[in-house]
């Protein structure tokens, strides 16, 4: 059976800086896959690259099979993959209810049905903010939440399209100890409640030792070491990249 | 008494006409961050089909909503054909093409209908309503009534609708919401048909009063600026109540102030203004941005 997530050969220019240069991977369904690097390695355009908000200059993607190239950005929400960015891109305005009913605007019924009021969204959303713990910040403008707290807001908006593949960039940046603790289990819990499919971006390697089956890590657009976390660990290579040579 | 309360209430009509047109002023201005300066233009156009309308002896109640649903389609279709190419250029690019947009409406109603002023019917009855001793205008009621049906039925549309919900993620952040399975072009394409769809009912509403021709909106494109920042550029809230409060402002000022009177009426309203925005610079609904630099 092939991967979920195929990257073949996947290349970025922007002008004369090549930030990703054939990069190749796989994602098996149902593992939490790590994609770490040096800043500047090129992962979140790779994640950019998978939602289609960059045109790769090369290469391939495919997900269930499915060219992912051949369809816009907003078609992506529908084939179940979503996302969380890298300095949280919630809509400051609304309130933590709407931000994560915006979530469920996928799963919406076409054409008319979209001018009434919506329960089934309504209801859907305040369950994934349960999942999360937190179904008491419903009402508040997600702008009063602390940043921990909204960053969990973000992985609520991305659940309630229960996702076959769920993209976190960098969920643990800028959190508490505990709550880094927290989210490990949060994802270990994901994983296993929502059957989903998780790459995470991620600099804290405690975490991702601890949740991630498979780590694939980049350094400067290209791939250097791709396998189980204790074998990546090892690697002279990766150490290298992260330490410099001595 | 009885006159405070006649002023207030044809100060309403004007100001409602002034809300509307900030509001649709406002729905551009939030998804795309520039002033639409052909709105005015828009809605002088539309105006001007619902008189063709008129004249070929349709009743006013289907020229009226066929107008209105006229420039809702033909905006979509101007926002997806002319506007789209330039929808991440810089700000400045689209300002440009708005007023070419402002240049070209007014020019083709000049050159199909020419220039001569002409009276518009008014779709309400020219008896006045008493009310205790106070007699207040229909024509004004009309309007009030009108624009805060419509106004109320807009804010129902963006807060309890899904589409209103997708319409303003797509305005909020157009890339999240992309990555959420919003297809924001659309939404900005609605947003310009919204727009065009309230710009010409305040055409319609205000064309018996300032009569029909050409340039008839201009001047209100300038009062509705004015109200949309006085009240937040970025709030719709803000955009009904600074037209609201510009239009009783400007007529009591008008009927009270003898010193200033019409000729100073314009001045005195940018003068408050201005002392407002240099307490408030956003408006007294608008919210501060910051950015992290």
């Amino acid at each position: 059976m092939p991967a979920l997530l195929e990257i073949r050969d996947l290349s970025i220019r922007f002008g004369g800086i090549a930030a990703l240069s054939d990069v190749s991977f796989d994602i098996e369904e149902g593992h939490v896959a790590g994609l770490i690097g040096p800043n500047g390695a090129g992962k979140t355009t790779c994640f950019n690259c998978i939602t289609r908000l960059y045109q790769p200059t090369s290469g391939r993607l495919a997900f269930a099979g499915d060219d992912l190239l051949r369809h816009a950005p907003h078609e992506l929400a529908g084939k179940r993959i979503a996302r969380t960015f890298q300095n949280v891109a919630l809509f400051d305005r609304l309130s933590t209810l709407d931000n994560v009913m915006v979530g469920y605007h996928v799963r919406y019924a076409r054409g008319a049905a979209r001018l009434r009021s919506d329960d089934g969204g309504r209801r859907a959303a305040l369950e994934a903010l349960d999942y999360l713990g937190l179904g008491e910040h419903a009402n508040r403008p997600v702008r009063s939440l602390p940043f921990g707290t909204r960053k969990m807001v973000e992985l609520a908006r991305a659940l309630v399209a229960r996702p076959r593949l769920l993209l976190l960039d960098e969920p643990a940046s800028g959190l508490t100890t505990a709550e880094v603790a927290a989210l490990a289990d949060v994802v270990k819990r994901i994983a296993a409640d929502y059957s989903a499919t998780i790459v995470m971006v991620e600099h804290h390697m405690q975490l991702v030792m601890n949740v991630c089956d498979h780590v694939i890590v980049l350094a400067s657009g290209r791939k250097i070491a791709d396998g189980p976390p204790e074998a990546v660990q090892r690697d002279k290579g990766v150490i290298e990249a992260y330490l410099g040579t001595a | 008494m009885n006159e405070l309360a006649q002023q207030i209430v044809s100060g309403l009509a004007t100001g409602s006409i002034y809300a509307s047109m900030a509001l649709a002023l406002v729905l551009i201005y939030r998804s795309m961050g520039v002033i639409n300066f052909a709105q005015g233009e828009m809605a002088m156009f539309s105006t001007y089909l619902a008189w063709q309308f008129a004249q070929q002896g349709m009743p006013l109640w289907i020229a009226f909503p066929l107008t209105i649903a006229i420039a809702f389609a033909g905006a979509v279709a101007l926002e997806r054909v002319v506007v789209r190419p330039v929808e991440r250029a810089a700000p400045l690019t689209v300002v440009i093409l708005c007023l070419g947009l402002l240049i070209t409406f007014n020019g083709l109603a000049g050159w199909i209908w020419g220039y001569t002023v002409r009276t518009f019917p008014s779709p309400f009855p020219t008896t006045p309503l008493h009310i205790g001793s106070a007699a207040f205008s229909s024509q004004d009621l009309g309007i009030i009534a009108v624009s805060l049906l419509s106004l109320g039925a807009i804010s129902l549309f963006f807060g309890k609708t899904k589409l209103g919900l997708a319409m303003r993620a797509a305005a909020l952040y157009p890339e999240s919401s992309r990555v959420l399975g919003v297809r924001v072009g659309w939404m900005l394409a609605l947003g310009w048909g919204m727009a065009a769809a309230v710009g010409a009912l305040s055409g319609l509403m205000v064309a018996p009063v300032v009569l029909l021709e050409p340039n008839m909106m201009q001047g209100i494109l300038v009062y509705a600026f004015a109200a949309a920042v006085l009240g937040g550029i970025d709030s719709p809230v803000g955009a009904v109540v600074g037209g609201l409060a510009l239009g009783v402002g400007l007529n009591l000022i008008g009927a009270y102030v003898p010193v200033i009177g019409t000729d100073l009426q314009l001045t005195t309203a940018f003068g408050i203004i201005i002392v407002i925005l240099l307490f408030r610079p956003a408006g007294l609904f608008g919210r501060r941005t910051m950015r992290r630099v």
